[in-house]
């Protein structure tokens, strides 16, 4: 099986959906000619042509509204918005429309619609290039809300995406597109050539929404984690010796609270983690099913380990980003509760 | 160095206020017959003028004249003076409808009718207009059953929405009418957009999208003049300026632009201006803005010059704002007495015809009322269920609702 970065999956992804349905349209800012600041889009219009694959005006909400529109017609378009940060101009057309479409017409308009955006910082991404609004999403009904960690899901989870009828929003780690990282920033970075969720399928293939996965299977604790917080969770168990389970969430919305609860029920103890803020952060939602539905069978409160409540700092990139560092000590602090 | 004075800041304020008189003198208003009607395949470059003129076909005589005049037959003129009586009438019934609480709220369309009844007939089986919530129009012009309009204001047992939806915010594919948002603007881009896609697989379908002269000042208006500008999309993008946005004066959204037409022309789209209470001049207009988008032209943006003569809303009293006699002063008239004037100085109508033909509707819409009313209103008789509550947000419902659903007990 091929190894490919998160890049080439997303663009596999993309260029597998495109062969296979004509109604799939690929747009966004600098992502016709150029192929995408981030090479997601890389050849797609020279393959497919301009009308399938083409570059959008500095508009937001522009490509969004402009998306929906498509898919009222029955197209299914897959938008790019260049970073996470810059998603709020289309705030409420994804909010008020898209997520909307198919209740408030009874099913007579649908919108399947993929709105893609890298998203994470660990990057000196600073305020506006590191954000992770997930929980903006998952508080909206109508929308899914889709976070990979590596090349192999990213491939399978946004071919479903871009398949799926309703509409999704598709968060990409942008820290994970070129290798697995684990909040060690002092050392070498692996490429995902040397990692073995870097085997990615050719073809179609399907990673199911809604599914969670073990990442490391544990008895000690649960750590639930997402995007570049799964390999931090893993260094971390690996260096303080708890053994915890990982599980990689993959969609937040609609959420895997089968794989939660059954974790948690055999660990008794639970840590979140997450990039993004800690206050009102989907994090919190986790800790709340958890805490309704394992109640019981805890040892110790459900801890969180996220970003601190303050905008994304520059200079102070690794006393904000939750390394293995926090995610450990929470741990030690889990086990000793 | 030279003194600066004070700066000072400049709020735009209508003429005149609640007890003021009436005046609308100071707007301009060309002779009916007097604007050009260029090929649809025009420079747009070329008739920038028509951005600050009014296109207008009846005359106050009641004659078509002009170049824009002949684009209907005597039986489409007749059908249209019907389409108009019949929104008119049913914004009567639910108004009061509204009054007896037999529903939350309503929004007449009065003085507006000709704007939606007349741009309807412009299209074809198949195109898609991104309507606002003062176009019904569209439907009645459509021939949509009216009992079904009724269900959804009642939120009844036959709802087509399934309750889920606030009056006067219908949808039907079906019939070209895309699903009525509470958000204004939205669905001004997202009519770019179906225009987009129909050009991208080679259709030979056109969308319409509509806006308030108030709402213009959404990014979304915007967003939507460069999409269609940029890629030349079929579209009829379509500013209904009926002088009120709630309480506030269209000034207030217009700022120093001339008009709201004049806006297209910094995007180098084609700008026309349309008297919206002459039927035969939105009917010309809306077909020749049509065709462009059909022939591949690209967009047009259409400025309908009305008047909202009713209230806002069922939840809005306009004499807080502005004179209570400011509609009768409205110098562009009724639309209903104009094209009935048409038809009588046709030949076609009179007078007693005419009240014939309103109690004839007024007995089709009060039967329709009838029918629904046997389906249930909001407080009383047939419902929605309370599981549909839960149906329709996803295409599956996923198991978080399965769940919210089991504990409502539904």
């Amino acid at each position: 099986m091929p190894r490919m970065t998160m890049i080439e999956a997303i663009r596999g992804a993309m260029d597998v959906s495109m062969e296979r349905d004509d109604n799939v349209v690929v747009f966004g800012e600098d992502v016709g000619y150029f192929g995408g600041v981030f090479r997601c889009t890389q050849g797609l219009q020279q393959k497919y042509g301009t009308s399938r694959c083409f570059d959008a005006p500095i508009s937001e909400l522009g490509i969004v509204g402009t998306a929906i529109g498509m898919a009222a017609y029955g197209l299914r378009p897959c938008v790019e918005v260049q970073f996470a940060d810059y998603v709020y101009p289309a705030y409420d057309q994804i909010v008020s429309e898209a997520a909307r479409l198919r209740y408030r017409s009874n099913g007579g308009f649908t919108c399947p619609i993929v709105i893609r955006m890298p998203t994470g910082g660990g990057i000196f991404g600073g305020q506006t290039h590191s954000q992770s609004p997930e929980a903006l999403f998952t508080h909206v009904s109508g929308l899914k809300v889709v976070v990979p960690s590596n090349p192999h899901d990213a491939k399978g989870l946004l071919i479903s995406s871009i398949e799926d009828p309703d509409p999704v929003i598709f968060l990409e780690p942008k820290r994970l597109y070129n290798g697995p990282f684990d909040g060690h920033h002092d050392r070498p970075v692996t490429p995902w050539s040397k990692h073995e969720l870097g085997e990615v399928p050719e073809g179609h293939f399907t990673v199911p929404l809604g599914k969670a996965v073990v990442r490391r299977p544990g008895a000690a604790l649960t750590i639930l984690a997402y995007g570049t917080m799964v390999y931090v969770a893993e260094a971390a168990a690996a260096e303080t010796g708890i053994d915890a389970e990982v599980i990689d969430l993959r969609t937040l919305l609609p959420l895997d609270l089968e794989t939660i609860v059954a974790s948690v029920k055999k660990t008794g103890r639970c840590v979140v983690v997450h990039e993004a803020t800690l206050t009102s952060g989907f994090g919190a939602e986790l800790a709340a099913l958890v805490q309704e539905n394992c109640f019981f069978h805890l040892e110790a409160p459900v801890a969180r380990v996220a970003g601190w409540d303050t905008p994304y700092p520059h200079a102070q990139e690794w006393d904000y980003f939750p390394g293995p560092a926090r995610v450990g000590r929470a741990l030690l602090e889990t086990m000793e509760a | 160095m030279t003194e600066n004075t004070p700066l000072r800041f400049h709020v735009p304020e209508p003429e005149v206020r609640p007890g003021g008189t009436p005046d609308f003198s100071k707007v301009p208003i060309p002779k009916a017959g007097s604007v050009e009607r260029p090929p649809v395949d025009v420079d747009p470059r070329s008739i920038r003028d028509m951005a600050y003129s009014i296109i207008r076909v009846l005359n106050r005589e009641g004659e078509a004249v002009g170049p824009w005049a002949g684009t209907l037959s005597d039986e489409e003129l007749a059908e249209g003076l019907r389409h108009m009586m019949t929104l008119r009438t049913f914004d009567v019934r639910m108004q009061m409808a509204q009054r007896q609480g037999k529903t939350s709220f309503y929004m007449q369309h009065m003085g507006e009718e000709a704007v939606s009844c007349a741009f309807r007939r412009a299209l074809e089986p198949g195109d898609m207009n991104f309507p606002t919530y003062r176009q019904a129009g569209l439907l009645i012009a459509a021939d949509y059953p009216m009992v079904e309009m009724m269900n959804q204001n009642y939120s009844n047992e036959l709802d087509p929405l399934k309750g889920r939806q606030l009056p006067v915010l219908y949808s039907s594919k079906e019939y070209g009418f895309f699903t009525v948002s509470g958000n204004l603007g939205t669905q001004f881009v997202q009519a770019v957009g179906w225009a987009m896609a129909s050009a991208i697989k080679g259709d030979t379908k056109i969308a319409a999208g509509w806006i308030g002269d108030g709402s213009t000042a959404e990014s979304d208006f915007h967003a939507a003049l460069v999409f269609a500008s940029t890629y030349r999309a079929p579209v009829v993008l379509n500013i209904v300026n009926n002088q009120w946005a709630i309480s506030t004066f269209q000034g207030i959204a217009r700022g120093g632009s001339g008009t709201f037409a004049a806006r297209g022309l910094g995007f180098g789209i084609p700008a026309l201006r349309v008297d919206g209470n002459d039927y035969l001049a939105v009917h010309a207009v809306a077909k020749w803005a049509v065709e462009r988008a059909r022939r591949n032209l690209g967009p047009t943006l259409v400025e309908y010059v009305t008047y909202r003569v009713g209230a806002h809303s069922t939840s809005d009293d306009p004499s807080a704002y502005r004179p209570k006699t400011e509609s009768e002063a409205w110098p562009l008239g009724d639309p209903v007495i104009r094209l009935k004037n048409h038809l009588i100085a046709k030949g076609l109508w009179s007078e007693e015809r005419h009240k014939q033909a309103e109690a004839e509707i007024l007995d089709t819409v009060i039967s329709a009322q009838k029918e629904a009313e046997k389906h249930g209103t909001l407080h009383a008789g047939g419902r929605p269920s309370a599981r549909d509550m839960f149906e329709g947000v996803y295409a599956e419902m996923p198991p978080h609702l399965r769940r919210q659903r089991q504990q409502a007990g539904v």
